[in-house]
């Protein structure tokens, strides 16, 4: 449905955006993640033909964003970073203008307008200017405007900035809903999200894609060689490091933080494709020591996206 | 069609619910009703004067003398005015980035700058015609011709629009209001001073420069005469300054 194919923006000499390439099936929810500034806007200005690139391709809907803008418009719904209101129109007047720029035929103008209305919430203050509104009303509008005349495709740029968490658990969930009839694509940089709601990640730093997989298989990939658990245990440190070190598969324990008294916390690496947790809660209980906590630690995309960002500097 | 209209439609909602038309309408309205009440008073006093001194009174045309001077007027207030009407039209979809909506929707620029500039053409429609409750007075004491008077506003009308035009390219080019409306105002001045420059020069300079000015071709229109050099000379203007703003978005894309 979405195909960049080597895209690269030179601003005043600096490269915004560096030959990035990727490719977004139907149907898909596509994450694009990058911390600010690494080019996750401009790339989807591309998109959206807001503006050219300086070198390559993109494709939506089989249609060239340059050579064939128009069509291309025709088919995406775009909320860009700052939503584009206009603050002296109320959310209803404003949509059906933005229904009727879009080019929504006149009959079904008035049911688009409130089936958006309707799916982001904004039923209770449609006749509100929006000037008056808060940031999170503001963010939903502009939602509900990318969504009039059904888009095939939905480029969203921070669909959930400024919004609270009851509103961002709406947002996402109405993502998640819109991802059986449109192809999406959003950018942000909460992590959480993207795990929540798309089925592919492209982490994109200084203007270069850097990683690009399904969320489980980023972390993955990035877990590298050991399985880690944690353990909280209340006994003699070095006692206990013995003990845990004696066990068949642990690879390393480390020794961290006292938590107060005698409870001292342990990373353990164990080696990959072993679960150690109920050995490793016998053989301290055996002791007869205070065994606080156990949990297993699976690398979070947070992790992920640090370790790939500062690969990067380094 | 559909998008000139809904972007007329939303420009001209959004001249109307900001003070700015209101104020815009007050003040052309008391300027040009202060001068046609003082342009009524000369012709008064002339007549009094004339007749105390004995001679008979030369016998001019009344509403004519006062309609032109009226217009004569009219053309700087609207130098004053009319930058203010097109100052926002891009600058303000530029700073709230809303001009990321319309050139992200099948609204070509074409259609986005066809739907303002009609928005404040309409507006100078609307000024002419509360304007025209004072000329209409005229009609109940007298009886003017009422052609020289719509050649008149025909006149005047042209060069709003040419004005109009300059300020919407201004507009494109920044996306500060207020340097929008100075620099439509400076532009238009020197276009309108230009024929001072004229005087000191001498032969094809002379007739070229007369020729650029804003305000020599008005002439002839508030005298009653429409001539097609004329209006040829506004509509050019008007298309120049919106082709020259369209070149001006379509350039903005290639700056980002």
């Amino acid at each position: 449905m979405i195909e960049v194919e080597h895209v690269s923006k030179i601003y005043s000499g600096r490269r915004a955006v560096d030959d990035v390439s990727f490719k977004v099936e139907k149907g898909e929810v596509l994450g694009f993640l990058g911390p600010n500034g690494a080019g996750k806007t401009t790339t989807m200005r591309i998109l959206t033909c807001y503006m050219p690139s300086t070198e390559g391709t993109a494709r939506i809907a089989g249609y060239d964003v340059f050579e064939d803008s128009l069509e291309v418009r025709k088919r995406i719904g775009y909320l860009p970073e700052n939503p584009p209101l206009y603050p002296e129109m109320t959310i209803k007047s404003y949509l059906e203008f933005v229904a009727k720029i879009k080019g929504t035929r006149a009959n079904q103008r008035k049911s688009q307008v409130s089936e958006a209305i309707g799916k982001c919430n904004l039923g209770d203050v449609q006749n509100r200017i929006i000037g008056k509104l808060s940031k999170g009303y503001k963010q939903r509008v502009g939602l509900a405007q990318a969504l009039l005349n059904n888009p095939e495709v939905l480029i969203l740029d921070e669909p959930t900035l400024g919004l609270d968490p009851k509103q961002i658990h709406d947002i996402r969930t109405l993502i998640k809903g819109l991802a059986s009839t449109h192809t999406v694509i959003l950018s942000t940089h909460i992590l959480p999200e993207v795990s929540m709601t798309c089925n592919r990640v492209v982490i994109i730093n200084k203007g270069k894609v850097v990683a690009m997989d399904t969320p489980e298989g980023l972390a993955r990939q990035m877990r590298g060689a050991a399985e880690r658990v944690s353990l909280t245990v209340e006994g003699p440190v070095e006692a206990v490091r013995e003990k845990l070190s004696g066990i068949d598969g642990v690879l390393n324990v480390e020794a961290g933080d006292s938590e107060g008294g005698t409870s001292v916390n342990y990373s353990v690496e164990c080696q990959l494709d072993s679960d150690l947790r109920r050995v490793l809660a016998a053989a301290v209980v055996a002791q007869g020591w205070g065994l606080l906590e156990l949990r297993g630690v699976s690398l979070s995309l947070e992790d992920v996206f640090i370790n790939l960002i500062t690969k990067e500097e380094a | 069609m559909q998008n000139i209209l809904a972007i007329w439609q939303r420009e001209m909602r959004s001249y109307f619910v900001s003070p700015i038309a209101y104020v815009v309408l007050t003040v052309f309205l008391f300027l040009s009703g202060l001068i046609f009440f003082g342009n009524l008073r000369e012709v008064y006093q002339y007549t009094m004067s004339t007749a105390q001194l004995g001679q008979g009174a030369q016998p001019i045309d009344v509403p004519a003398y006062v309609t032109q001077s009226m217009f004569r007027t009219v053309t700087v207030i609207l130098l004053f005015l009319l930058p203010m009407m097109t100052m926002g039209l891009f600058s303000e979809e530029k700073k709230r980035g809303t001009i990321e909506l319309l050139l992200t929707t099948p609204v070509g620029n074409t259609h986005a700058i066809l739907g303002k500039y009609l928005a404040s053409l309409t507006f100078l429609l609307i000024l002419f015609a509360a304007s025209s409750i004072t000329i209409s007075s005229l009609f109940i004491y007298s009886h003017p011709d009422w052609k020289p008077i719509l050649a008149g506003y025909l006149g005047l009308f042209l060069y709003g629009a040419a004005l109009l035009a300059l300020g919407l390219f201004i507009s494109t080019l920044t996306e500060n209001q207020i340097i929008a409306v100075i620099v439509t105002f400076g532009v238009s001045l020197v276009l309108w001073l230009i024929s001072v420059f004229a005087a000191s020069a001498t032969g094809a300079v002379r007739d070229v420069i007369n020729y650029l000015s804003v305000i020599s071709h008005l002439d002839d229109f508030i005298k009653g005469v429409i001539d097609t050099s004329h209006v040829i000379y506004y509509v050019t203007f008007a298309f120049v300054a919106l082709f020259l703003a369209y070149r001006s978005l379509e350039s903005m894309r290639w700056k980002g």
